[in-house]
């Protein structure tokens, strides 16, 4: 194959630098000023080595990707320093020059795949584009070419999946089509733009597999950007921490698991140390059974659910998109009225419909949502979002009021100066802790966690744990802790229930849940969850593959 | 059954049906009249007499769902009743019929529009497509000024500039657009463009601002920055990538601009004495001409129903989420 | 304390209403501030019609189509009254009149396109399908159709216009209102129990202003030139009011004779829609902007 020939050129020699980066700044354009997002960063890459770049949101990660590639986002510019493709100046060079290497040499993967691939034309359409456009192959070696990429990619039907439209594929099925029409060329460089965020654990582990893989196969250079860094230890040689758009750390995977030299870099799996001792509760305070649940009478979305809710506990709701979890907890609050089978609350039968529950049963049984964003009125003030539950339930009012809410302000670690404050004044982990404040004031016995931390990073993410641990100890509360990530139930769970497409597949005490015998589907969740371990990914694919 | 076909079947199903719940609308607004309709016409010291034997002589006497019935089926074959135009219309037996009163008119009316939509059309898509792909220049925001200008100036405003300068002073074009039957081709042609102007600079200024709005949201949809960072060339990424998704925004935008000059044509065709169906309008409603208004505002209404069911039927055959389902 | 970075921005120093909108008014773009000048000195001119005026509204001031002079600024028209006094009148018919009827036409479609937004099912249902048969007729026609069959009062005319206009309000409240209702703060609410006057009020107006005033300075953009078109077609404001549209008409065969005298009053009214359409425009590109802001 011609591919096989440029490989064999003397000039592309493993181990050979193939991008330098220098004293990059760029900066981005809003409220009619530049601000910076990348404060002078270096990367060198050599040929056929894969590094992460991994931080949390606004660290500048996606920019820098896209930067070496000699690209920048609409509203975007780099206004400092060098980027060095393989001898060659990129922040100096004509669209025209850039354009001949993007697609050919240099290649990108985004995130979503759904959004990426053009709905008009068929996949196939769209993965022989770059090497036909680039004169790299005839349009039927390019073909012959996909489909046996598909092949490596391990996608299904790889000879007539090429014929399917964007649409009529699944997501982790479109990732591997993405990465094969990144391939079809054989760039030298591949930019990987957190390409399995979006998929499920189970989804993502076979992606990961497929992608390195194929990188390894063609000895491509990656630059792989994530927020994961279980991830990204599978993946690279090499992990760069960026925050804020300045370098953080840099060294090899395996040293950098070991041994972290800075603190952030150590908050980047801070979620994963906390851990709560369980105890067993036998007083039950709410109690499924036997529920069916479904939108517009469709399709089950829960399908005999039955799950024990012991007072004073957090039980844990885990599984993937689709699993049911989030409807469990919308039967529970009254939203979504089951369709068979009875939810009990301190022995009573609780009103199937939100609307014939009395008050002081609502008060019992509060929620805390997934985006504090979307969950907090943009256009009230602490006071009035905190203050609006303790003077409903609880009819206090004025200076009473008040006082009352700066009590709950303390208790979440936040001072009275807030009060005042709209939730766009706040970052999200103080807008998170207003949500809790919320349902704290209602003072219930009960509080729905919704993905509470997914929508966090990391070390907000465990701050926000902690306090809901604290706030468990204090007032005895019981938590139904709903989400899909498993280090976060490892945290603060007490009993989990694994849920899978509508069904509950288990539940128990987190200690026999999370260690063997499994059933099925558990072991298969517990396993895909990505490791701190640059070996996880190759040991577990040994273990299935032995299986 | 093919997905497509069902939702444009089902899109058709609903436009037949919305124009029944119209034409039930401007039926009825005829009933609704305080007073009935001969005391309107005849005066409040008209006889009894006179009164029965003007609704007899107009079938009013009859049913309102019979004759409703009557004026839908009518509308099928041509028939769309007799004119109350006239001294006496209603008794001569020589009154003419809405039709032949309105078909030379609409004609007339028609070639404005298609005059307009000729010169309008090609314009507003092409500096729509420019100001979108040359964002925030000097050109844009010269643009947009502009056009929002326009749009908020009235029919008339526009068209007595256009008619103070190019015709009455500049002396280019007819001030006014008397054509009838007889009138050749090209002279129609010219003595129709001015109001044809007016109406251009009237909807070029919508049509660009949503062809602009739609391009940009097309551009900035991730598929093209992965076809651009795929080295595609510019041409390459505008006619293999967001062409094929741009026939349905740019459709709608055409529909809903041509349905737009169907009552721009009202005022400009008053300004202009130009005999078409908006000034034909506006003199029926000036003499409580029923049946020609009510003739007038379906067709209007038909119209601006089937350019919309047109903009939604281009959007459902060019949606691959449609056309090819999982 | 949390250890998370804030954003200086997001802890703005609170300063008075007034201080925000000056600061407001000052960053806003040369457009925006003509704009908000040109409707000041609309409504000055509608307030103090009587007072700035050299002549009566219908008073008959000299001859018939006198050109313009020191005593008559704009001349005079068929009758001789004096068009600068009936200019200055016009704004206040004209924009009273169009302004009233914005207000009727929000009344009805705001509170109708929220409540049915909130409580969905077959209501909204039945006033959706409603506004999308009244819509597929443009509104000029129906108009004029309908003030056939009404009459050419004033006030049928408002109410005509109000209903017509009020369409598109539904479907903008309802749209809008709709979005906000299906956020988790809305949800909240409801699992709080809270009762709908609070959801509505409370919950969902406060964030679906910015959009709904936007849309009354177009509404009213929309029915001032509706109500000048139906008055130059001689079914809107009827003689002797003073009023633009009619005005327009009435010396329209003048401009044949080379005199620019209809282009005052089409002027007039051109120069207000664009004057608001102006500041619409900022208003709207400032309200997103601060959404995008969080």
């Amino acid at each position: 194959m011609k591919s096989n020939e440029k490989r064999s050129d003397a000039k592309r020699v493993k181990g050979a630098p193939l991008v330098e980066i220098k004293g990059l700044k760029i900066e981005g354009f809003s409220d009619d000023k530049w601000h910076p997002i990348i404060k002078g960063l270096d990367l060198t890459l050599k040929r056929g080595e894969v590094v992460g770049l991994i931080g949390e949101s606004g660290a500048g990660k996606s920019t820098l990707g896209l930067a070496a590639m000699g690209y920048t986002k609409p509203g975007c510019r780099i206004s400092a320093g060098t980027v060095n493709f393989d001898g060659k100046e990129l922040t100096t060079a004509s669209q025209e020059e850039l354009r001949k290497l993007w697609g050919s040499r240099i290649s990108y993967v985004a995130q979503s795949a759904s959004a990426s691939f053009n709905p008009a034309h068929k996949l196939m359409e769209q993965v022989v584009e770059s090497a036909c456009n680039h004169g790299v192959m005839d349009r039927a070696a390019a073909e012959a070419d996909a489909k046996d990429l598909f092949k490596r990619l391990q996608l299904p039907n790889p000879d007539t999946i090429g014929g399917r439209f964007p649409h009529q594929v699944s997501g982790g099925q479109l990732q591997r089509a993405m990465t094969a029409m990144a391939m079809s060329c054989r760039p030298d460089l591949i930019i990987f733009d957190e390409p399995t965020t979006a998929l499920d654990v189970t989804t993502q582990v076979e992606v990961l597999a497929a992608m390195r893989r194929i990188v390894e196969e063609f000895d491509t250079a990656a630059i792989y950007i994530t927020h994961d860094l279980a991830v990204v230890a599978q993946m690279a040689h090499r992990i760069m921490v960026l925050r804020y758009g300045n370098l953080v750390e840099e060294a090899e995977t395996r040293a950098m698991l070991k041994q972290p030299t800075q603190d952030y870099t150590k908050t980047l799996w801070a979620v994963r140390k906390l851990q709560k001792e369980e105890s067993k509760g036998d007083d039950v305070v709410i109690s499924v059974n036997n529920v069916d649940g479904s939108y517009s009478g469709l399709v089950k979305v829960l399908d005999n659910v039955t799950v024990r809710i012991p007072r004073g506990k957090t039980v844990a709701v885990v599984g993937e998109s689709g699993s049911g979890k989030s409807t469990l907890a919308r039967a529970i609050t009254g939203l979504l009225p089951p369709s068979r089978g009875r939810i009990s609350f301190n022995g009573k039968d609780l009103p199937a419909k939100l609307a014939d529950r009395d008050r002081d049963t609502l008060r019992r049984i509060q929620m805390i949502y997934q985006s504090a964003d979307t969950a907090l009125n943009p256009r009230q003030t602490v006071r009035d979002i905190i203050g609006r539950p303790t003077e409903f339930y609880l009819g206090l009012k004025g200076a009473a009021k008040d006082r009352r809410v700066v009590e709950l302000l303390e208790a979440i670690e936040l001072d009275e100066s807030f009060i005042d404050r709209y939730p766009g004044e706040m970052s999200g982990g103080q807008k998170q802790r207003i949500s809790i404040a919320r349902a704290l004031a209602a003072e219930p016995e009960v509080i729905i966690c919704d993905e509470v931390t997914s929508a966090l990073d990391q070390i907000v993410q465990e701050e926000i744990l902690k306090l809901l641990m604290r706030l468990q100890e204090q007032t005895k509360v019981t938590y139904l802790f709903i989400t899909h990530d498993i280090a976060t139930v490892r945290a603060i769970s007490d009993e989990i229930v694994v849920m899978h497409k509508g069904k509950v597949v288990q539940q128990g005490l987190k200690s026999e849940v999370l260690n063997p015998p499994y059933p099925a589907y558990t072991e298969l969740l517990l396993s895909s969850v990505p490791q701190m371990d640059p070996d996880w990914l190759t040991n577990l694919l040994k273990k299935r593959a032995a299986a | 059954m093919h997905p497509v076909l069902r939702t444009v079947l089902q899109r058709l199903g609903l436009g037949v049906l919305t124009l029944l719940a119209v034409s039930v609308i401007i039926f009825s607004s005829l009933e609704l009249l305080p007073g009935g309709f001969a005391e309107a016409i005849l005066g409040q010291s008209a006889t009894p007499e006179t009164v029965a034997a003007f609704n007899k002589s107009l079938g009013l006497d009859r049913p309102a769902t019979t004759r409703y019935v009557e004026w839908v089926t009518g509308v099928f074959t041509g028939d769309l009743g007799k004119s109350f135009a006239g001294a006496g219309g209603w008794r001569s037996d020589n009154v003419r019929t809405v039709t032949s009163i309105i078909g030379p008119r609409l004609y007339n009316t028609f070639f404005l529009a298609a005059l307009t939509a000729i010169i309008a059309v090609p314009i507003a898509l092409a500096l729509g497509l420019l100001t979108a792909l040359y964002r925030n220049s000097w050109f844009d925001r010269v643009c947009n000024a502009l056009t929002l200008t326009t749009i908020a100036s009235p029919e008339f405003f526009v068209a007595y500039i256009l008619m103070f300068f190019f015709a009455v002073k500049l002396k280019i074009f007819y001030p006014l657009s008397t054509v009838n039957a007889d009138t050749p081709f090209l002279e129609h042609v010219s003595r129709a463009m001015l109001p044809a102007i007016t109406l251009t600079l009237v909807i070029i200024a919508h049509m660009m601002r949503m062809t602009r709005a739609s391009i940009i949201a097309l551009l900035s949809s991730p598929y093209i920055e992965m076809a651009k960072l795929k080295g595609l060339t510019g041409r390459q990424v505008i006619l293999n990538h967001a062409l094929p998704n741009a026939w349905a925004p740019i459709a709608t935008v055409i529909a809903f601009n041509l349905a737009y000059l169907v009552v721009g044509v009202v005022v400009v065709e008053v300004v202009f004495v130009y005999p078409g169906i908006g000034q034909l309008m506006v003199d029926s409603v000036s003499s409580r001409d029923m049946p020609v208004a009510q003739a007038c505002a379906l067709i209007f209404a038909a119209t601006y129903i089937l350019l919309n069911l047109l903009a939604d039927i281009v959007a459902i055959v060019t949606n691959p989420r449609l056309l090819h389902p999982k | 304390m949390t250890t998370e970075h804030v954003d200086i921005r997001a802890i703005r120093s609170r300063r008075t209403f007034g201080q925000n909108a000056w600061r407001l008014l000052k960053s806003a773009p040369f457009t925006a501030k003509f704009g908000m000048a040109v409707i000041a000195f609309y409504i000055f001119c509608a307030i103090f019609a009587p007072v700035i005026t050299p002549y009566g509204e219908a008073e008959i001031a000299g001859k018939a189509y006198q050109l313009s002079s020191w005593d008559h600024w704009f001349g005079t028209d068929q009758i001789g009254r004096d068009t600068l006094s009936r200019v200055i009148y016009g704004a206040r018919n004209t924009i009273g009149i169009a302004f009233l009827t914005v207000c009727i036409s929000f009344a009805i479609g705001g509170v109708l396109g929220i409540y049915a937004s909130v409580t969905r099912g077959v209501l909204d249902q039945i006033l959706s399908r409603i506004v999308d048969v009244l819509m597929s007729i443009p509104v000029l026609i129906f108009a004029l159709m309908l003030l056939t069959m009404f009459g050419k009062s004033i006030w049928s005319l408002i109410f005509i216009l109000a209903v017509l206009d009020s369409t598109r309000v539904f479907r903008l409240a309802r749209n809008t209102a709709l979005s906000v209702a299906v956020q988790d703060f809305v949800e909240a609410a409801r699992l709080r129990g809270e009762k709908l006057p609070w959801i509505v009020l409370r919950e969902i107006v406060p964030n679906i202003l910015p959009p709904l005033i936007a849309e009354f300075g177009l509404r009213f953009c929309f029915v001032f030139l509706t109500i000048s078109a139906l008055s130059f077609l001689g079914v809107g404001i009827q003689p002797p009011t003073a009023d633009w549209g009619s005005m327009v008409a009435e010396s329209k065969t003048l401009i044949t004779f080379g005199r620019p005298q209809p282009l005052i009053p089409a002027a007039a009214i051109a120069l207000l829609t664009v004057a608001v359409n102006f500041v619409v425009d900022w208003f709207l590109h400032k309200t997103s902007g601060l959404r995008d802001e969080k």
